[in-house]
């Protein structure tokens, strides 16, 4: 018999270890995601569909940058969170850490990729 | 508390499987998942419609001719959908967290208004864009 309470015995065995902290922020990018959803398919879908030229004009006004950068850095990385709490669920062992690496390394190089494209169509 | 039966209980079977039927509860909470994966999946190629718009003339016709293709439009059409259908489950899920509509008829009368709704956004996103 092992003098642990049933708490500590189970504590760290959920699929990711951990995750107080992680649940908390799903919550509040999640609530943040309902204002800036909205604001991102309307800004993005006036963008598209635009010549050349329009499109450079329009996303180097304020309103457009600001917003497709938002959406795009909270966005992608609550997107990548999604994508771990699936892979935590699904994926298991080295297989499972290594998913998560790759998932994670995509998710950062979309969201460079686009912080780099949205500052040169600005400036 | 000695652990007497350590590996040996019945485990919870999956939610999708022979074990339950299909329920709207389950159903609407898995597309939630999905929906996400398959806007992480779109969004590269926004992102790489961006780039394309701030490299060059050359490179943007070509990003912008597939986007705005009809597979181009079909594909947002679809990415639409599940990005609104995923924003309207995870604020599901806020509302849950909060301690509201835990019940059963609660919880399947959001779960409608979660397809009902994401299908008229997407609609009207289609109709003002």
């Amino acid at each position: 018999m092992r003098y642990l309470t049933d708490r500590k015995r189970a504590q760290g065995l959920g699929s990711g270890g951990s995750g107080t902290q992680q649940h908390w922020q799903m919550m509040v990018r999640s609530i943040i995601m309902v204002v800036l959803v909205p604001l991102f398919v309307f800004t993005f879908g006036m963008g598209l569909g635009g010549t050349y030229e329009e499109v450079l004009a329009y996303f180097a006004r304020p309103f457009p940058a600001i917003v497709m950068g938002l959406a795009l850095v909270v966005g992608i990385y609550h997107l990548m969170c999604e994508a771990q709490e699936a892979i935590e669920d699904y994926v298991h062992g080295t297989k499972g850490k290594l998913t998560l690496v790759a998932v994670k390394a995509f998710a950062f190089t979309l969201i460079a990729a686009s912080l780099f494209a949205l500052v040169k169509l600005a400036l | 508390m000695a652990d007497v039966n350590r590996g040996n209980r019945p485990l919870s079977p999956f939610m999708i499987g022979p074990y339950y039927r299909p329920q709207l509860t389950s159903i609407s909470s898995i597309m939630v998942r999905i929906s996400g994966l398959a806007v992480l999946g779109v969004s590269l190629l926004v992102v790489w419609w961006l780039v394309a718009a701030a490299t060059s003339a050359e490179y943007f016709a070509m990003a912008d001719a597939v986007l705005t293709s009809w597979f181009g439009d079909l594909v947002l059409f679809g990415a639409t959908w599940a990005l609104w259908y995923h924003t309207l489950g995870r604020l599901r899920h806020v509302i849950w967290d909060f301690g509201y509509g835990m019940d059963i008829k609660t919880a399947e009368k959001l779960g409608i208004g979660m397809f009902v709704g994401a299908t008229i956004l997407t609609i009207v996103t289609a109709l003002v864009v």
